[in-house]
């Protein structure tokens, strides 16, 4: 239904191609999901600052007059980089708040995609290709990034319901599969505050590793606890600030392909998505065993 | 001799304290202080321990008591020694409601007043009350007895079973299937016994009988209306 | 020639239909209203009104046999130091000793504990075989306290504070006197030989306030250890839930109108409750409206019968069910093999509800002791356990069938209702629409 793929260089001297690299891979995957297309990509950061990735369905109207539009709320700090349908909110932290509160008034179509230091988030309905050059992906640099190719099941063909989803700061999440208890799941998350912006699974997911993280556990704790609170099938590729999360679980039908060289790691739900990689043809490649939490940090791993 | 002020150390120490208790610990005395109303102070004894709590307190005080000795120098809530299995529970002041409930055995002394539905379900128990007791008291009473050196409320013993109902002044009323009954020697005797265990000063002579008529025991359909 | 007029054949009531009349004539020569067991005999909606949607392409089923699904169930664990650990979600529902035969109970204690369940008292007290025979006894703490003693407090698994029963909620019980044999008489207290009439309301607390301070007492009393469970009548279940969960309890045993071992008026069965069906969502809503679901278990009872019974109401939100009325059949109640003893007593196999007067020919609600004897309690708990295996197998073959590794994570989503009437009870959508009568937009 889906076909995922992840990229976390170890080596930052690939850094500028990282756009390039994943863009080339999520392509590969376009049969698995021909619907929309997703991806996210952790780049560099302005100290200090978060960026704020939105979405307008009129971005004609909602756009060129938003960093003006910003300012009371900002006190004119707000800085509007606009990528096609998408744009991006740059705004020191301490105004953040202040800006994600004042998109709902000032331009009510918005929809925020995602929210942190160094992540960016662009998805859109349309072929894998399409997308990714509407927002011109390929020329982006970055430190690690996650991207899907869509096949809707159960819920609607809309950018909402396009991976990544993302529920906290810095944080996203790409899945393959099917849930079979995210209903219950997502009513119990609401009940603990948690907001959804759409019906579909993956997003309860998503939300699920958010609340487990902010009472304090790192990526990969909240992984081993989606293995006994998430049922149904899935591979997720994660994403956090500075870490890279993969989790199959225990039934592990959802296909799955890693790789691992001295510059990266790799995911990919098929093989071919990682031919183009540099080194690949020397890198150690296997499949992800079933029900095993697998986690990189560039904190930890220097 | 343990003292536990309830004021600052929780219920749940004084009562798991009790519950330590070995079989062969009958001389040991608590002492509980500042009771303020607590609710099950002192529940599920089951060793002949002494306790004495100075103030008043809340619901169920030594509810299911087996083998211990409380007194409350004060008044109790409702419930008090409810479902008592033995031992002895006496209360220096007023009891509120459903005093004794359920008791299956042992001896509940009021010395002040007892509220509505003293002794409802009583299974075995003595309860002597000094003073009067009020409305549906001995309630569907099965067994043991129930002496009131005052008055009784409405509805005295009603739907009564074997339990047997002692009551030296006024009885507002008499429930369903309860009735006057003769005085006999033998009841002279327990009677005696009973006032003379519960401290009361009083002549058995001077009080009537009550008990259960047992035309409920059997369903019909001419008392009907009783049900 | 003869000419006679057409004559319209004769035509009976349907509000006076045969059942009726024949009610008001033995009314009418008895003067006492019928009493009796077995539960509602009304056709009511249902869980057979509930269909299970299952895997295809959009879902992924488990494989069977292969893939776990688990099954097992913790109750108990909001206070409890010492919750219950089960490993079915059927559990066997409370029944007396007294109004059941000593090898009828011993049989359920044998079945449940085979299959690694919870079996419950009744009103009566606890017998020694009953807790020698059953791992894992729930004490009932009923409005009569026949029974009730802090030692037998002490050695139940948990305690169950019977508030109300599905048969009749907001009624009392009834036992015959020919059911008070020397044994219950003694245990209750009672002179033998007469009719037992049980309480409605407890002696000594009413209301949701005394109960919280009840369930304090209790509890100081077990330090703590047991699960308290507290069991109502499919009444106003929204209520009664959220009442009983914020008086404090660890688990509500929710009993629909089908629940049915309960001797007690006729009409109260027929006329009083609600189905169980209709009582599910909203206790749900109130556990889910204090954050509390999966925290307080929901236990529900009143008409389960098969595995697809059980994962309908796990899917609806219950923890676990309960059996009462099956766990009898399954042991060898109403079996057609006393036909001919049924005929003498006026009913038939399948039909006979007579279990308060104690003749049962099966030896399962009786207290005369050749009838008892006719019960093999090691024999007819095996056949309790072979029950409760094929439902838990059932159950699990849906759950995996709907892509679940354990019957906990079914859900309401899970579920289709072929009738609006189902569709309303239990807030899932008709079949082949999105919709149920109530869903916001209509």
């Amino acid at each position: 239904m889906c076909g995922i793929v992840g990229l976390f260089l170890k080596d930052r001297t690939l850094e500028p191609e990282l756009g390039a690299l994943l863009s080339a891979m999520l392509v590969t995957m376009t049969d698995r999901g021909p619907d929309s297309a997703g991806i996210a990509i952790y780049g560099a950061g302005t100290d200090g600052a978060v960026k704020i990735t939105v979405q307008s369905p009129q971005p004609e109207a909602d756009f060129p007059g938003l960093e003006a539009a910003l300012a009371p709320a900002s006190e004119g700090t707000a800085r509007v980089a606009i990528k096609s349908t998408h744009a991006v909110i740059t705004v020191p932290a301490a105004h953040a708040e202040a800006v994600r509160a004042a998109l709902g008034t000032v331009a009510p179509a918005i929809r925020v995609m995602g929210v942190g230091e160094n992540v960016e988030i662009y998805k859109e309905v349309g072929l894998p290709r399409d997308v990714l050059a509407r927002f011109g992906i390929a020329a982006m640099a970055g430190t690690h990034g996650i991207g899907h190719t869509r096949m809707a099941t159960e819920s609607a063909v809309t950018t909402l319901g396009a991976h990544p989803f993302s529920t906290g700061p810095d944080q996203c999440l790409v899945h393959n599969g099917s849930l079979s208890n995210h209903n219950n799941l997502r009513r119990e998350l609401t009940r603990e505050g948690m907001r959804f912006e759409t019906e579909n699974d993956s997003e309860v997911a998503a939300a699920y590793l958010t609340a487990e993280m902010a009472s304090g556990k790192n990526l990969g704790e909240a992984l081993e606890g989606a293995l006994g609170d998430l049922d149904g099938f899935y591979t997720f590729v994660v994403g956090t600030r500075s870490g890279f999360g993969v989790l199959r679980d225990p039934i592990a039908c959802k296909p799955a392909v890693m790789a691992e060289t001295d510059r990266y790691v790799a995911f990919g739900s098929e093989y071919r998505a990682l031919v183009g990689l540099p080194g690949i043809e020397t890198a150690r490649i296997w499949e992800p065993e079933p029900a095993t939490v697998y986690f990189w940090d560039h904190r930890t791993a220097a | 001799m343990p003292v536990f002020d309830l004021s600052v150390t929780p219920l749940r120490d004084l009562n798991s304290a009790l519950h330590g208790l070995n079989d062969g610990a009958n001389d040991t005395v608590f002492e509980v202080t500042n009771p303020r109303g607590h609710h099950a102070v002192a529940v599920g004894i089951n060793a002949p321990v002494t306790v004495k709590v100075h103030g008043s307190v809340g619901y169920y005080c030594a509810g299911m008591n087996d083998g211990g000795n409380v007194t409350v120098h004060g008044s109790a809530g409702p419930g008090v020694a409810e479902n008592m299995m033995s031992g002895t529970v006496v209360i220096e002041g007023d009891a509120s409601q459903y005093a004794g409930a359920t008791g299956r055995g042992g001896l509940l002394v009021v010395k002040g007043n007892a509220a509505s539905r003293c002794g409802i379900s009583m299974k075995g128990i003595d309860i002597v009350v000094h003073g009067s007791i009020g409305h549906m008291s001995a309630f569907m009473a099965q067994a043991g007895n129930l002496v009131v050196l005052g008055d009784a409320g409405e509805a005295l013993g009603d739907s009564l079973y074997e339990a047997r109902l002692f009551v030296r002044g006024s009885v507002k009323s008499l429930g369903a299937d309860c009735i006057e009954k003769e005085m006999r020697p033998e009841h002279l005797a327990l009677l005696a016994d009973l006032l003379a265990r519960a401290g009361a000063d009083a002549d058995p002579a001077s009080f009537r009988r009550y008990g259960s008529a047992r035309r409920l025991y059997t369903f019909h359909i001419d008392n009907a209306d009783a049900y | 020639m003869s000419y006679h007029n057409p004559q319209t054949p004769p035509r009976k009531s349907a509000t006076f239909d045969d059942h009726t009349l024949a009610e008001i004539r033995r009314a009418a020569a008895t003067g006492i209203y019928d009493i009796r067991g077995g539960g509602t005999k009304r056709k009511l909606p249902h869980f057979d009104d509930l269909l299970f949607l299952g895997a295809s392409i959009s879902r992924y089923p488990l494989e069977g046999y292969r893939e776990r699904c688990d099954t097992s169930v913790t109750l108990g664990t909001r206070f409890a130091k010492k919750p219950i650990h089960l490993k079915i979600p059927i559990t066997i529902a409370g029944m007396s000793f007294g109004a059941l035969s000593a090898q009828a109970k011993e049989a359920l204690g044998r079945g449940a504990t085979l299959s690694g369940t919870s079996t419950t008292t009744g009103d009566g007290g606890m017998t020694d075989e009953e807790r020698g025979h059953s791992d894992i006894l729930v004490y009932q703490y009923l409005p009569s306290r026949y029974g009730m003693n802090p030692k037998d407090l002490r050695r139940a698994d948990a305690i169950e504070v019977v508030v109300g029963q599905g048969a009749k909620p907001g009624g009392g019980g009834m036992l015959l006197g020919q059911k008070i044999s020397d044994r219950v008489a003694e245990m209750r207290i009672l002179p033998k030989g007469i009719d037992q009439r049980s309480a409605c309301r407890h002696p000594d607390w009413t209301g949701p306030d005394d109960l919280e301070i009840k369930i304090l007492e209790l509890r100081e009393i077990t330090d703590w250890e047991k699960p308290i469970y507290v069991k109502v009548g499919g009444a106003r279940p929204y209520y009664d839930t959220a009442l009983a969960v914020k008086a404090g309890a660890d688990v509500v045993v929710l009993d629909g109108m089908q629940g049915g071992t309960a001797a007690t008026q006729d009409v109260f069965i027929e006329h009083v409750g609600q189905p169980t069906l209709a009582c599910i969502r909203p206790a749900v809503q109130a556990l889910q409206d204090l954050g509390l679901h999966r925290k307080v278990q929901l236990i529900v009872s009143g008409g389960i019968r098969n595995g697809a019974d059980v994962a309908k109401a796990m899917a609806l939100g219950a923890d676990a069910v309960s059996i009462g009325t099956a766990a009898l059949v399954a042991i060898g109640d109403n079996d057609p093999k006393w036909e001919a003893e049924y005929q003498a007593l006026g009913s038939t196999a399948g039909a006979y509800d007579d279990w308060h007067e104690g003749r049962d020919p099966a030896g399962i609600t009786t207290q005369d002791p050749a009838l008892a004897s006719r019960l093999d309690p090691v024999a007819a708990g095996r056949r309790l356990a072979n029950y409760l295996k094929v439902m838990t197998l059932e159950a699990q073959t849906i759950a995996r069938a709907c892509g679940h590794n354990s019957l906990h994570n079914l859900e309401p989503e899970d579920l289709c209702a072929l009738t609006m009437e189902a569709a309303a009870m239990a807030r899932v959508p008709l079949a082949g629409t999105d919709w149920y009568p109530g869903k916001s937009g209509f």
